[in-house]
């Protein structure tokens, strides 16, 4: 403590010790640390004079103890060690590293390796199934179809196939009408040729368009149109049957007083095939209808306007009070077009899907969607836009078939089962989609090359 | 949100019903809070009291914490262009709503030339579709480096910058996006890609310069611990890319990994994958094909993750046929199911009406009123529409059920006293409502009209029949 310890003295020591000059900090005689203006100030900086701080205190007791040089060296250390600052002594051999990375501190502290993760994913069970409903018969069933169609038996939502095996694909309906009904011009170009002959059209949806099966519209019989007896329309329904070996499905004008006496007809003309008789609503005498589904062994189609408790009421109607057997109904919950109450239909058929999947026995039934209605928006058929300030809309005939694919794709993840479709372009794109995700696509293809791909 | 009753949060609120937040009682702001209409920070009281006690401020943070949604909310620009994705609570729709609707980047390349740049950016600031009373546009630009030269892109980056629209930065190159980010960070652009390749680098970015970023990779264990490692280094604002395959076993691989992310997220509490997903419809583009064929592509994969958990995406083709389905379908899925959309009913007055002109009938549901009142004003039709309350449901629906009824026209020509109005007594009513015509004749003593099954058509009828040749 006698000698007199000296700034002068100190540097001299720095230097001995190949300490270099701190940059843009100065060390007054008072030992008080002052930044010079202009030098560069951020939270690092602040974060190494702290450090300094310590070191100054630390150059006192250093100065203190100079006598004994090599005592104080080893002081130096202990302190190091017990602050845990760097300090420009590294080692015994008296060897002091630079002051500078003292004060540049890195940046950021960023971490050596990635910290090792798992991932869990959450499962999900349900208790229920959906009912399986089979359409079509062949001969040993009493029919004359050459394939039948077996739809349902989900235990999970639709395409979560990594929650429970999908035992059966969605399947594609085309729509036949038994006259020349409205249709939007892109579609009606690809039926242009068998508008007037039903059996051909149905034949051409089969052969042409992939078809799984064909949906029969006997529209003539609406007392506003032709009025055409059911007797008549039923020679309609025999046709098509003997024309195409898929299972029919079969429709009304949607006449409430003549539908029944329509679909009565048919049902007895198609004794044995299976068809389905579409469809039983509560707002018609749903119980002929359901009858004549029961007498001649067909499946009944029971239809409601986007409300999860009417169809609830039906379908305990129909299965309750007429008696259809379990494997023997599918729902229609109503299809609206995309931007025309897609988000009820889809949101109503979600519902019905997970309440059957939970366990309720009055809705864990296929459900089938007519997803040709997507052509009543008119995004879908009309020239342009009305709207003045809109974007041009673009080519209709590329519009209608992706109006048509979306609002399928959209209901296909609610869970339909069965879709009635129009355009063959549409129904070819859902396919393969509904395909890919229930992992029957093997292909793969880059997935990073859009990253830096030109174009 | 982990509460889900309002009791729970009740005991969280001052509880003196003061009714400064809008509610008449605490419990029922408490109930607003589980409905997320309103925040904690929306009660006046307490935040003014967390001010001043640090015990209420304590409180009040406690409630925000519980309150807060189960996917992490990620804004991305900034100011009144600035989008929000993810903070979504539930799977389906239905068990609530869905809250930020997916947010659609389309993108631009730097080795395109400015002209070209300039076209693709102006058409997805330009681009607007009316639907429902309101204008469906596009969010943001998504700009790739596809030059590998640190400097066009940061060119590339400002140019685009000045579209003022939130932006996505696509590089894996750590310089590029150094560079780009030194120009534009202040915009805080989401950044695309964070990978097990340069996570290090993207991770001191991401701090750096405060800009919200994505993690990618198709093993979902790595994609966890690339969220993990990024969240412990002090990064908030994470997106998650689980890497979207676009065809077949890839693409249901792609499918699987979204859901599987989002229902662990909600159902599993697992907070280290709560993050928005990222999803990247574009990756069509790189399939051999033609252009209508990849384009529907893309908008198939699109609508797949509209539906299930896509919280961002970025895509390709600005054909409005491709972008319309996108945007349409975005809408429905994101509207909220708790409150039907409906509008008041009433009288409205198109064009500035005479006596002379004729009177439409339609319903409150939003959809049907805007389209039919938007093809009247614009096909600068005069005439006088009656809008009847049809509980919000649209012509054909709510003739069936019977909300549109021909007691209820005569109930609303009553209260909108349009027998003032007008100095005839022709009604014209929806194509889809024929079968009400002989009934309203019979209740209102109007001559009733079918019009087009298309209001769109409204203007070629009127021409036919209008004004009404039998007086």
């Amino acid at each position: 403590m006698a000698e007199k310890f000296t700034l002068e003295e100190f540097f001299n020591l720095l230097k001995k010790y190949n300490v270099e000059e701190l940059e843009g900090v100065r060390i007054e005689g008072d030992l008080e640390i002052e930044i010079e203006p202009g030098a560069a100030v951020d939270p690092n900086t602040i974060n190494a004079l702290l450090a300094l701080t310590q070191y100054v205190n630390l150059i006192q007791e250093f100065g203190n103890f100079l006598y004994h040089a090599n005592m104080a060296l080893t002081y130096l250390q202990r302190l190091s060690q017990a602050f845990g600052i760097q300090l420009p002594v590294a080692a015994p051999q008296v060897q002091v590293p630079e002051v500078k990375p003292t004060v540049e501190v890195p940046k950021i502290k960023l971490p050596e390796k990635l910290k090792e993760a798992k991932f869990e994913p959450y499962k999900v069970e349900y208790p229920g199934k959906i009912e399986e409903v089979t359409l079509g018969a062949t001969r040993s069933e009493g029919g004359t179809r050459e394939i039948t169609i077996t739809v349902g038996g989900e235990r999970s939502l639709a395409f979560y196939t990594f929650d429970a095996e999908m035992p059966h694909m969605p399947v594609i309906a085309i729509d036949v009408f038994d006259r020349r009904p409205m249709l939007a011009k892109a579609v009606r170009e690809h039926y242009e040729d068998v508008l007037d002959d039903p059996a051909e059209w149905a034949r051409k949806a089969v052969r042409e368009f992939g078809a799984d099966l064909v949906t029969l519209h006997l529209i003539s019989t609406d007392p506003l149109l032709e009025d055409r007896p059911a007797s008549e329309a039923a020679k309609t329904v025999e046709e098509v049957l003997q024309a195409v070996k898929v299972p029919l499905i079969i429709g009304g004008s949607g006449n409430k007083e003549k539908d029944p006496e329509v679909l009565e007809k048919a049902a007895e003309v198609a004794e044995g095939e299976r068809v389905m008789l579409a469809s039983a609503t509560l707002d018609m005498d749903w119980e002929r209808i359901g009858n004549a589904a029961k007498k001649y062994g067909h499946v009944v189609l029971s239809w409601t306007q986007m409300d999860i408790n009417n169809q609830k009421t039906l379908n305990r109607y129909l299965l309750k009070r007429v008696g259809i057997p379990r494997d023997s109904l599918i729902m229609d919950p109503t299809t609206a077009a995309l931007g025309y109450g897609l988000d009820y239909a889809f949101t109503n058929m979600e519902r019905i899907r997970i309440s059957g999947l939970r366990g309720d026995q009055d809705l864990n039934f296929p459900i089938s969607s007519g997803t040709t209605n997507a052509w009543g928006a008119r995004e879908a058929w009309m020239k342009d836009s009305p709207i003045e300030e809109d974007t041009p809309w673009g080519p209709r005939e590329l519009r209608g078939p992706i109006w048509e694919i979306v609002t399928g794709l959209t209901l296909a993840l609610a869970g339909v089962d069965i879709f009635m479709m129009m355009h063959p372009g549409a129904v070819a794109v859902l396919k393969e989609i509904m395909n890919t995700l229930a992992g029957k696509i093997a292909e793969k293809a880059d997935e990073n090359a859009w990253i830096s791909m030109e174009g | 949100m982990k509460v889900k009753s309002p009791l729970e949060i009740y005991r969280y609120l001052p509880q003196t019903n003061c009714g400064e937040c809008g509610y008449d009682t605490c419990m029922s702001f408490a109930a607003q809070i589980i409905e997320r209409t309103v925040k904690p920070t929306d009660c006046p009281p307490l935040v003014k009291e967390a001010e001043k006690n640090p015990k209420v401020k304590k409180k009040l943070e406690e409630l925000i914490e519980i309150t807060s949604p189960e996917v992490k909310e990620v804004i991305i620009g900034k100011g009144d262009n600035a989008v929000k994705i993810g903070g979504e609570d539930v799977l389906h729709r239905h068990e609530l709503t869905f809250f930020n609707p997916t947010a659609l980047f389309y993108d631009v390349w730097d080795t395109l030339d400015d002209k070209e740049i300039d076209e693709r950016c102006s058409k997805v600031v330009e681009y607007r579709k009316f639907y429902v009373g309101e204008f469906l546009t596009l969010d943001g630009i998504a700009v790739r480096c596809t030059s590998n030269d640190p400097k066009r892109f940061r060119e590339v980056v400002k140019r685009v910058a000045g579209y003022g629209k939130p932006m996505i930065l696509v590089s894996l190159n750590p310089e590029c996006m150094r560079a780009a980010l030194e120009e534009v960070a202040e915009e805080r652009p989401l950044i695309y890609a964070a990978t097990e390749d340069n996570w290090k680098e993207f991770l001191e970015l991401a701090l750096e310069f405060k800009v919200p970023v994505v993690v990618r990779s198709k093993d979902l264990n790595k994609l966890k611990s690339l969220a993990v490692t990024f969240k412990e280094a002090g990064v908030e604002d994470i997106v998650l890319d689980p890497v979207t395959e676009p065809i077949g076993e890839g693409l249901r691989g792609t499918f699987e990994r979204v859901i599987q992310l989002r229902r662990t997220a909600i159902l599993g509490e697992d907070k280290d994958v709560a993050y928005p997903i990222m999803v990247t419809p574009i990756a069509a583009w790189a399939l051999e094909a033609d252009d209508v064929s990849k384009a529907y592509w893309e908008t198939v994969i699109a609508s797949l993750f509209i539906v299930k958990y896509g919280d961002v995406m970025i895509l390709h083709c600005l054909e409005p046929y491709a972008i319309m389905p996108i945007v349409t379908l975005r809408y429905n899925i994101y509207t909220d199911p708790r409150t039907p959309v409906q509008v008041e009913p009433g009288l409205r007055e198109i064009n500035n009406p005479s006596p002379d002109d004729p009177v439409f009938i339609t319903t409150n549901f939003a959809l049907t009123y805007y389209t039919v009142e938007s093809d009247l004003t614009s096909g600068n039709i005069k005439g006088w529409l009656l809008v009847l309350d049809t509980e919000g449901l649209g012509v054909e629906v709510s003739v069936a059920g019977g909300q549109f009824t021909a007691a209820k026209v005569k109930d609303l020509i009553k209260e909108t006293k349009i027998e003032e109005k007008v100095n005839h007594r022709y009604l014209i009513i929806p194509g889809l409502a024929a079968r009400l015509q002989g009934a309203i004749e019979d209740e209102t003593g109007w001559k009733v009209l079918v019009g087009p099954m298309d209001s769109g058509r409204i203007k070629g009828w009127l021409e036919q029949n209008w004004p009404p040749k039998e007086k």
